[in-house]
């Protein structure tokens, strides 16, 4: 059993702005924690309030009300240096700067720890190395930042907040515009370093598939039911998961933990022979309004082994051929 | 490799503005041997008076002010390129120099409807107020955006501001303009063509010392600098105090501007192209290379586009301000250019 300590401890927390006429609260009431060791996922629909969560959590927005604790100290508390120590952000503004080196951007992480001139030490420089071999981009190294990937650029930033050795990490949407292979890349990364660097991790997301599977908490949160915190197993089990992300058409499915898309089904039609086959295939005709199954009392079958499928006595090659016929 | 690299694209610069130097003492509409030059430069003067006063009172003094004018304009430009984050940003974005320009206006074209007296008739004492007024006007003017700075969360608004600020102080040297005597505006146009050579002697020094003071103020903001490139929230992520960063440098900047501009008049240009220059030499955005570069680059730069203006033929009638944007303007598309090919 890993020891997890608590980190952060957000107290009765209400976000939001303050304008010059009127005070603007996104989210209220808020009351939770997070762990160091521990990969935590803020989830929830666009505009509920998860940039305004995280902005306020670093720092840059003073909360409305309710307090943060960091470490036992409250955040208020903390000057600029102090906090850049214990908060490292990665963000979803893409930085502008051209003309510098992959490397020397990861070195601006130490920033906090050098002295008036900025230069790296030894030790600032092992830090930084360190931090380059952890998310394992050496051959980015000599890279300039704008001709980087979107994948390649995230990894970036989170080895300069690795260089920063912060015990917090905050990401606003790690893995937007990313495709899905290097989402799950991101996330897995996100993950060792929660185990091995012991550091609390805290990211916002829209991937609520690829969250549920690698997160060990979960936030959810919405503008109708406010923030509820937990393994994403408890919140899947008290029902929160399809109260906070059901709509017309998405269906969360306890069994497997997962989200469906919920298609009406007017059609049935019965099932025959290679497991695998079958089971692509009945995906294929729920996708069509078709109920296809096993156990199913029906006319209508279909039999299908490595050549093919076979329905009304004719062989289809493909799936594609079959639902021709049928629909 | 790549620091010998840059060392060595150090010492290139370095040895540029040591030979525009020579040259500009060199050359000029009266020619006079190098190897007198070289004795009155040694302290054996020369045997003809009209040679060493004009070699020690406009040659070296014309040259040390490009030198000056030159560093500081490059090093304010690149300052506020990467307080705004902003690539056009330059010394004259903010309504610094329009401040300067208003200052001079205000002087130069009032004194001779009201006092009676034309300022460009009074030699020394009137070259003295129109440094003081440019001073002024830009440091009232940076003022205010300072103030500005600290109430507005944008940088782009901030920008855009200090351009409207600059219209309206071009918009009263306008109506003023119109309310003057023939003389006082020429008086002013040519104020506004700027020139290294307008200041004489004693002032030379004020000048060239008070730059000495502030140049090396400027090497202090490399670190906030660098930590300003990657953006407000990371760099306040960092541990920057980000308002306060902002509001040094552009004080630090804005100071810059407004001697050059008071001593040398609006020199254009410069300070927007040399650290584009010196991005595309270097390869770095990194201030502890690019702000010396700039500030070498932008000697060395001022210096040969005070010699082109001097070449015989112009004989120190050609603006220092076209030469700046003729000379400038082709070697950075150049740069640009090139830049792109490699890219791709």
């Amino acid at each position: 059993m890993i020891e997890k300590t608590e980190t952060i401890r957000v107290e009765n927390l209400t976000t939001g702005y303050s304008g010059k006429h009127k005070v603007t609260a996104v989210t209220e009431g808020v009351t939770t924690s997070l762990y160091s060791g521990e990969l935590t996922c803020l989830l929830g629909p666009n505009g509920a309030g998860k940039s305004t969560l995280l902005k306020t959590l670093s720092g840059f927005l003073p909360p409305l009300s309710g307090k943060i604790m960091i470490e036992g100290k409250d955040l208020q508390d903390y000057n600029d240096s102090e906090l850049a120590k214990m908060i490292g952000v990665v963000l979803t503004e893409r930085i502008a700067v051209t003309n510098m080196s992959v490397y020397e951007l990861i070195s601006m992480g130490r920033s906090p720890y050098t002295g008036f001139w900025g230069h790296l030490n030894q030790g600032d420089k092992e830090i930084v190395e360190e931090a380059i071999a952890l998310v394992r981009i050496e051959d980015l190294r000599d890279r300039m930042v704008e001709t980087l990937s979107d994948g390649e650029r995230q990894k970036v930033m989170i080895a300069k907040a690795l260089a920063q050795e912060t015990p917090i990490i905050f990401l606003d949407e790690p893995t937007a515009f990313l495709d899905y292979p290097s989402k799950v890349e991101i996330l897995r990364l996100l993950q060792n370093l929660s185990r091995i660097k012991r550091k609390t991790v805290f990211l916002s997301t829209h991937d609520l598939e690829l969250a549920l599977q690698i997160a060990d908490k979960v936030w959810l949160i919405d503008k109708t039911h406010g923030v509820k915190t937990g393994t994403p197993e408890d919140l899947a089990l008290a029902g929160y998961m399809s109260e906070y992300f059901e709509k017309e058409g998405v269906r969360f499915d306890l069994a497997s933990g997962l989200f469906r898309i919920d298609n009406k089904l007017e059609r049935k039609i019965r099932l025959e022979g290679d497991p695998v086959r079958n089971r692509l295939l009945q995906k294929a005709f729920a996708r069509n309004g078709i109920l296809a199954d096993t156990d199913i009392e029906c006319e209508d079958m279909i039999q299908s082994d490595e050549n093919g499928y076979f329905f009304n006595g004719r062989k289809y090659g493909s799936i594609e051929a079959l639902l021709k016929t049928i629909l | 490799m790549r620091k010998r690299t840059t060392i060595i694209l150090m010492l290139l610069l370095l040895c540029s503005i040591v030979l525009f130097f020579f040259l500009n003492i060199l050359l000029g509409s009266v020619h006079i041997p190098a190897d007198e030059i070289l004795g009155i430069l040694t302290g054996t003067p020369s045997d003809s008076d009209i040679w060493n006063n004009i070699i020690l009172k406009s040659r070296v003094p014309q040259a040390l002010t490009a030198v000056m004018a030159g560093a500081g304009l490059a090093v304010s430009g690149l300052m506020m390129q990467t307080v705004f984050r902003n690539p056009l940003a330059g010394p004259s974005v903010l309504g610094i120099s329009s401040g300067a320009s208003l200052g001079v206006a205000f002087v130069v074209l009032l004194s001779g409807s009201i006092g009676g007296v034309a300022l460009s008739k009074l030699g020394v004492i009137g070259e003295v107020t129109i440094t003081m007024s440019a001073i002024i006007g830009s440091l009232l003017i940076m003022a205010l955006i300072a103030f500005v700075a600290r109430k507005v969360r944008g940088n782009v608004t901030l920008l855009i501001m200090g351009v409207m600020i600059g219209y309206i102080a071009n918009a009263v040297i306008g109506v003023l303009k119109f309310f003057s005597a023939e003389e006082d505006i020429r008086a002013y146009v040519i104020w506004g063509l700027g020139s290294f050579a307008r200041v004489s002697g004693n002032q030379t020094m004020v000048f060239i010392v008070l730059m000495l003071i502030l140049l090396p103020m400027s090497f202090l903001l490399i670190k906030t600098l660098n930590l300003l490139l990657l953006g407000d929230s990371y760099a306040r992520n960092l541990g920057l105090d980000i308002k306060r960063a902002r509001l040094l440098v552009i004080a630090c900047s804005g100071v810059l501007v407004a001697i050059v501009t008071a001593y040398c008049g609006p020199i254009v240009f410069l300070g927007l192209a040399v650290p584009h220059l010196c991005r595309g030499i270097f390869h770095t955005s990194n201030h502890f290379t690019i702000l010396p570069a700039s500030l070498l680059a932008g000697a060395s730069l001022a210096l040969l586009c005070n010699l082109i203006a001097r070449m015989p033929g112009f004989e120190g009638a050609l603006p220092v301000n076209s030469v700046t944007a003729l000379v400038g303007a082709p070697v950075v598309l150049w740069v640009l250019f090139n830049k792109r090919k490699s890219d791709s």
